[in-house]
């Protein structure tokens, strides 16, 4: 089965989803998730869904459980890139996800969670051009 | 007399026999007569009553006339849907359509049609003998209301289109998204809030804020003119999705009655908001690490905001 990659940068994990997320790949990544947490000591998780088109209410659950965990194993979560059509769906559906940070662009993000103080500076750069 | 005489020919072959002897003697009233026809009809019309001059009248009058002549020739005096029809359709549509794109009153478009009638009625008396007056007094009565009717009908579709075009015009006027400042966009919203609006709004905001990359949106409500909790939960919706995406929400523009009412309604806005855009922007500017300070004048008279970008 295939799973989705989770990658450690500094004190940050970063998740990138580029596949349609179908609920297992879902209940997988979250467990996958939990382990890596514990595991490397992460301060913050990053979720990048700027290639996710669909969600549905499983989907918005998960991402609402994984902040939620990853906040009882003390390190914040922030998802970014989501789309205009995904943000409205899941405003319809009720899942305003009230207790996860979210971001415009991975850059931010980071900035965000302070996982790479360098990305912090270069993304304060970015807002000026 | 030609028209009774005809009139009983057709009407001993066929089962049809009212159509057939109404359309025959219809036709036989036109025949030849359309010019004292049109010239009673003018005179009849009230021209100052239905706002049209002399000319005019005289026009449209003939072109309806002609095509009726026409189509009553065909030998149908009362299905207007018919093929025969079809010109004086087109005559009744271009003149209905015009005068309700002018802004004429529906009275004044039916009334030019339905004086018809009387112009008709006469002929039947020079023409007919008193025992068939009464059929054909009755079916000319007949079409000359379907005219009218079908006249007015186009009128309140024209009008049905136009209001249609503008109430579109005005959805995509009213949602523009501004650019303030690097990063800050502002959403003046103008009018009434319904769902189908939001939707527009909400996209357009959402789009926006990809596209410029803000992570400040202002939702400026000056121009709502009444807020209640539909309203506002459709606000608190754009707000949820623009923070979704990653860009928080202020709002602004809140005044004095309508703060009175949200707070009646025991609607929960949670959202920070600023009584007017200036405060708004302000926060925004601080919120992104910049302030707002004079520049030290060399005159009074010249002091202008000059924003001055400091990194916070």
């Amino acid at each position: 089965m295939d799973s989705i990659p989770i990658l450690k940068i500094g004190s940050a994990l970063l998740v990138t989803i580029q596949v349609d997320m179908h609920d297992q790949l879902a209940t997988r990544l979250q467990d996958d998730l939990t382990e890596k947490i514990v595991l490397h000591r992460a301060r913050g998780v990053l979720i990048d869904i700027s290639a996710l088109e669909i969600v549905d209410s499983f989907i918005g659950r998960m991402l609402a459980n994984i902040a939620n965990v990853s906040r009882l194993l003390d390190a914040d979560t922030v998802v970014v890139g989501m789309r205009p059509e995904v943000a409205i769906t899941l405003v319809e559906l009720g899942l305003g996800l009230p207790g996860v940070k979210t971001a415009l662009n991975a850059e931010r993000g980071l900035a965000l969670i302070g996982g790479v103080s360098a990305a912090g500076e270069a993304a304060d750069d970015a807002d000026d051009d | 007399m030609m028209a009774p005489v005809l009139g009983w020919v057709h009407g001993v072959k066929g089962e049809n026999l009212a159509t057939t002897d109404d359309s025959q003697s219809l036709a036989s009233l036109f025949a030849g007569r359309e010019s004292d026809i049109l010239a009673s009809w003018v005179s009849t019309l009230n021209v100052g009553e239905i706002r049209m001059t002399r000319q005019e009248a005289e026009s449209q009058g003939r072109a309806v006339l002609d095509a009726l002549a026409k189509a009553v020739a065909h030998g149908n005096s009362s299905d207007m849907r018919g093929a025969e029809y079809a010109d004086v359709r087109d005559v009744l549509q271009g003149f209905s359509r015009t005068r309700a794109l002018q802004g004429f009153s529906p009275t004044e478009t039916a009334t030019f049609v339905l004086s018809l009638k009387r112009p008709l009625f006469e002929q039947v008396r020079k023409t007919t003998k008193s025992e068939h007056a009464f059929d054909r007094l009755s079916s000319i009565s007949e079409l000359i209301d379907r005219l009218g009717l079908f006249s007015v009908e186009t009128y309140q579709k024209t009008r049905e289109e136009l209001i249609a075009r503008q109430g579109k015009e005005i959805e995509e006027l009213s949602t523009p998204v501004v650019k303030l400042w690097e990063g800050i966009v502002a959403l003046p919203l103008i009018g009434t809030l319904d769902s189908g609006r939001t939707q527009v709004v909400m996209q357009n905001l959402l789009e926006t804020i990809v596209q410029t990359g803000a992570e400040i949106a202002i939702l400026d409500i000056t121009g709502v003119p009444m807020v209640d909790t539909l309203t506002a939960q459709h606000l608190l919706k754009t707000v949820s999705a623009a923070r979704l995406m990653g860009a928080d929400c202020i709002i602004s523009g809140i005044r004095p009655q309508i703060a009175q009412t949200i707070v009646q309604l025991g609607v929960d806005l949670n959202v920070v908001s600023k009584a007017t855009l200036a405060d708004a922007l302000a926060l925004a500017l601080r919120r992104t690490g910049r302030v707002v300070t004079k520049i030290k004048a060399h005159s009074s008279a010249t002091s202008q905001q000059q924003p001055a970008e400091t990194r916070g």
